[in-house]
């Protein structure tokens, strides 16, 4: 690591394990990980530093992931609007991410990665655009026209309890206290 | 009819919606930086006065939830863990005290858990084939694990009740000893037992058969049930009762495996029924539960988005194939029904195959080992593991029969698979009951007077029990060579074969599937043979926790490098339910063969801790007569007519009064239902006719 590292201040550490779901080995990891995100110059004041999402999206577990882009914005709270992340936001995305969080606070947030356009509810566009991460990026890795109208009629059939055409929070909650595969799913570990 | 909010004029209904109260708390959850927030038509200024004042809904009382819980980032939570501090000085004092002591009582578990992560096995392997396959086969080498353990602690308990008292006593050590006693009312010739525990000089591949057949100089070891011929122990001036404590320890390590694999499915499985669809095919679960996020790889990405697009598009076809079926005309159903029973015939007739190639193969193997002399090695060996041998063919044809003929019975993909498998357990399991009925029937066959008096073939088995607990200890190890053999010789030559040799025929064939399946079948039949064996040979769970660990990293090895993964991987939350019920239906089914060599077939006169009893169930009736006489009547009434009549009674009443509250509660919640779609209509109806209004 090289003098330059500077280490988690232990006061800072016991704050971050008190608001986070993060163990203290995990939090002393992410740190590490973080430092080597950013220049040499920044590392001595990693806690006040912000990483672009260029360099965020350099990690192993987020560079394969379809919604990587939505994962840096949701949990972002860059002011300029560009998506970069500083360290407490790294530390909230992996507390979300992690085994020990509450599935409340993990269908909360999965809803905010899934909601393409940010109003709040789930339409169909978010839906369509839902499914097309899912299947891949290619022109022949998409579901045709008929499909996708059969799946999202089909997801809203199940999902939708008001019948408004929209997936809101709470159905959306409810809906996925439902599904066995969530918890195991919606889960990064560094 | 849907009220779909493009019918309302654009300008009027956002405003409006915005301002709804459910809008607002949901923005209120969300309190973070978005930017639409401070464009909300009233809501800013009582946003921001809310945001502090959020979680405090019910008049002063602070908030219930630590601020980790709240859907927060961590500046905000900051704020409001200083908050809630700040309201404590308005607590009570007894009230801070419990808030204190339950914060550092968090924290010590905190630390607890952290601790014992440490301890758990294999937890980085585990972690990166997570990472390079998806969470479907990780959750196999989960189930490896959860075997692993369960295998050792089952271990811990025979050796700690029966094996190490039995070591104790017989060597004398604290001064404890043991006695003999010769069971009276019992003929002579019953109790003749000599086993050869190879005295003298013999060759070398004597000690490696018998290490392989259990024979020899392993059948006097505490491997095996004639070990434990002790009838009475003391360990240092206290009486130990070995018999019972064998036969407890047996119910014992039933009993946990039990209750074990219940609270792991149940772990796995907290849904609330009240709806009765399927959990597992519904699509939400397969669009948002669908990303595995722990995948690092690229390539396992790509794989993960091909396995999705394929699952979607056979579920939407065969969404519309049920429309096909339901369409089918008279002719089409009775052409169907009829095939379909065809094909149930033929599957019968291949079981009654096996299983009869499986009794005679054991008739034949029990004939002739007793009789060829130790000189031909090869021969008796191969006579030893005929029944293995057997077992290990029909449980791989059987499955490749079945897996031909279910295409012809034009079911739905998935009910194919499930019938398949469904078939496959059957095999591979009542392969191993046809097995020990056929040991049964050889031992209990009894022809003479003098044999009847015994009460079993005392000519041939003299101690039956370690017959038995040999049978299930040369599977285990035949199990085991099979597997490392199959990776070994066919695995590693088809990849070598796969990436040097450039032809068509053998690139079509390609590398072998990993099939969780299959494997998953493996070694729930390799647990099914620890658990009836385990009570004829005490020592037999070390050996499969061995197997079990040794054949983690042979799988692991295989996965990575010769194998590659199915185009539909079964899901994490479907396997882990069907993993379990799967072994659940092992366990079961060895509670039947235990049951009968407990309860109903006589304990061997000659060897064993049941020498003086009829059975080895006699002993707990006996215990029960050394009682005091008012504990006696009362074990005597829990066991009689007259208590298990109203108990039963009282139990079926629960169970109507469950039944009847669950009833309930889906009536309720589809009332509810109903009321919330009209609600949102009449939502939508207002805003209509609120901006109709506006307009004039």
């Amino acid at each position: 690591m090289g003098g330059s590292a500077s280490l988690l201040p232990r006061e800072a550490l016991s704050e971050f394990q008190e608001l986070t779901f993060l163990s203290k080995q995990e939090i002393l990891l992410a740190y590490k990980r973080f430092s080597a995100l950013l220049p040499k110059e920044e590392r001595v004041a990693v806690c006040s530093a912000r990483v672009p999402k260029s360099q965020i999206l350099t990690l192993p577990e987020l560079r394969a992931n379809p919604f990587q882009h939505r994962i840096c914005h949701v949990f972002s709270t860059s002011e300029d609007g560009d998506d970069s992340m500083s360290f407490e936001d790294f530390l909230d995305m992996l507390s979300v991410f992690s085994d020990s969080a509450t599935s409340d606070i993990k269908s909360h947030y999965a809803f905010r990665i899934f909601d393409f356009d940010d109003d709040g509810t789930l339409d169909r566009k978010d839906l369509e655009k839902l499914v097309n991460c899912l299947t891949g990026q290619g022109e022949e890795s998409r579901l045709s026209n008929a499909e996708m109208e059969q799946l999202i009629r089909n997801i809203l059939e199940e999902s939708d309890i008001d019948k408004d055409g929209t997936i809101n929070l709470s159905e959306f909650q409810h809906v996925i206290s439902r599904s066995p595969d969530f918890a195991s799913s919606f889960k990064i570990v560094l | 009819e849907l009220w779909l909010p493009e019918d309302v004029p654009a300008a009027a209904p956002a405003g409006f919606l915005q301002q709804l109260p459910s809008y607002q708390s949901a923005l209120r959850r969300r309190a973070g930086g978005s930017r639409e927030q401070r464009a909300g038509a009233q809501g800013a200024a009582g946003l921001r006065a809310a945001e502090p004042r959020g979680p405090e809904q019910h008049g002063g009382e602070p908030a219930a939830r630590p601020a980790r819980e709240q859907p927060l980032s961590i500046a905000e939570k900051r704020r409001l863990r200083d908050c809630q501090q700040a309201d404590i000085k308005y607590l009570s004092g007894w009230k801070q005290w419990k808030r204190t002591s339950s914060k550092s009582f968090k924290k010590v578990l905190n630390e607890a858990k952290e601790f014992s992560s440490y301890l758990e096995l294999w937890r980085r392997d585990i972690h990166s084939i997570e990472g390079k396959f998806g969470t479907g086969i990780q959750s196999y080498f989960s189930f490896l694990r959860f075997l692993v353990l369960l295998n050792f602690i089952i271990f811990l308990l025979m050796f700690s009740f029966v094996t190490l008292p039995s070591i104790i006593s017989k060597y004398g050590i604290f001064n404890s000893s043991v006695a003999k006693i010769l069971p009276k009312n019992i003929e002579p010739h019953c109790t003749v037992y000599k086993p050869s525990g190879n005295e003298g000089l013999v060759y070398f591949y004597t000690y490696l058969k018998d290490l392989l057949s259990g024979t020899g100089f392993l059948e006097v070891t505490s491997l095996f049930y004639g070990y434990y011929t002790i009838d009475a122990a003391w360990l240092s001036a206290m009486r130990y009762n070995l018999p019972l404590a064998y036969l407890l320890a047996t119910f014992a390590y039933l009993a946990l495996s039990l209750i074990w694999i219940i609270k792991r499915s149940v772990d796995g499985f907290k849904q609330n029924l009240v709806h009765g669809e399927d959990q597992f095919q519904s699509y939400c679960n397969k669009v948002f539960a669908g990303w595995d996020f722990c995948i690092t790889d690229p390539n396992a990405a790509r794989l993960k988005h091909r396995s999705l697009l394929y699952e979607l598009q056979t579920d939407l076809e065969e969404e519309r194939l049920k429309q096909k079926i339901a369409d089918r005309t008279m002719k089409e159903k009775l052409h169907i029904y009829s095939l379909r029973i065809c094909i149930n015939i033929i599957v019968f007739a291949v079981l009654s195959g096996c299983f009869y190639s499986i009794y005679r193969a054991t008739a034949f193997s029990q004939e002739n080992s007793n009789d060829v002399s130790d000189t031909n090695f090869q021969p008796n060996l191969l006579v030893q593991y005929l029944p293995s041998i057997v077992i290990t063919l029909a449980n791989f044809i059987a499955p490749l029969i079945f897996s031909f003929l279910i295409r012809l019975e034009d079911y739905s993909p998935a009910f194919e698979i499930r019938l398949t498998l469904m078939r496959c357990v059957f095999v591979r399991l009542a392969n191993i009951g046809v097995l020990l009925f056929s040991l049964w029937s050889h031992i209990s066959g009894c022809a003479t007077d003098k044999c009847k008096a015994c009460g079993y073939n005392y000519e041939l088995y003299p101690c039956w029990e370690s017959e038995v607990g040999q049978e299930m200890y040369k599977l285990t190890i035949f199990d085991f060579i099979i597997i490392l053999a199959v990776t070994l010789f066919l695995d590693f030559p088809r990849k070598l074969l796969v990436t040097h040799c450039s032809c068509k025929p053998v690139q079509w064939c390609g590398l072998r599937e990993f099939g969780i399946s299959d494997n998953v079948l493996e070694i729930v039949y390799g647990q099914t043979i620890c658990w009836i064996g385990t009570f004829f040979s005490p020592l037999l769970p070390a050996i499969v926790t061995i197997k079990y660990f040794i054949i983690f990293y042979i799988k692991k090895i295989s996965l990575m490098h010769t194998c590659k993964t199915a185009a539909r991987p079964l899901r994490a939350s479907s396997s882990n339910f069907f993993f379990l019920v799967v072994l659940l239906i092992g366990l079961v089914l060895a509670f039947i063969p235990l049951g009968i060599s407990i309860a109903h077939i006589s304990s061997s006169k000659a060897c064993g801790p049941f020498r003086s009893f009829n059975t080895s169930w006699a002993v707990v009736p006996d215990t029960v007569s050394g009682f005091p006489a008012g504990l006696q009547q009362v074990l005597h009434g829990i066991a009689s007519e007259a208590f298990a009549v109203p108990f039963f009674m009282v139990i079926c009443l629960v169970m109507f009064y469950f039944i009847a509250l669950a009833g309930a509660h889906k009536r309720v919640v589809e009332q509810l239902r109903e009321q919330l779609v009209m609600e949102s209509r009449d939502k939508l109806f207002l805003i209509r006719k609120i901006t109709e209004a506006q307009r004039h």
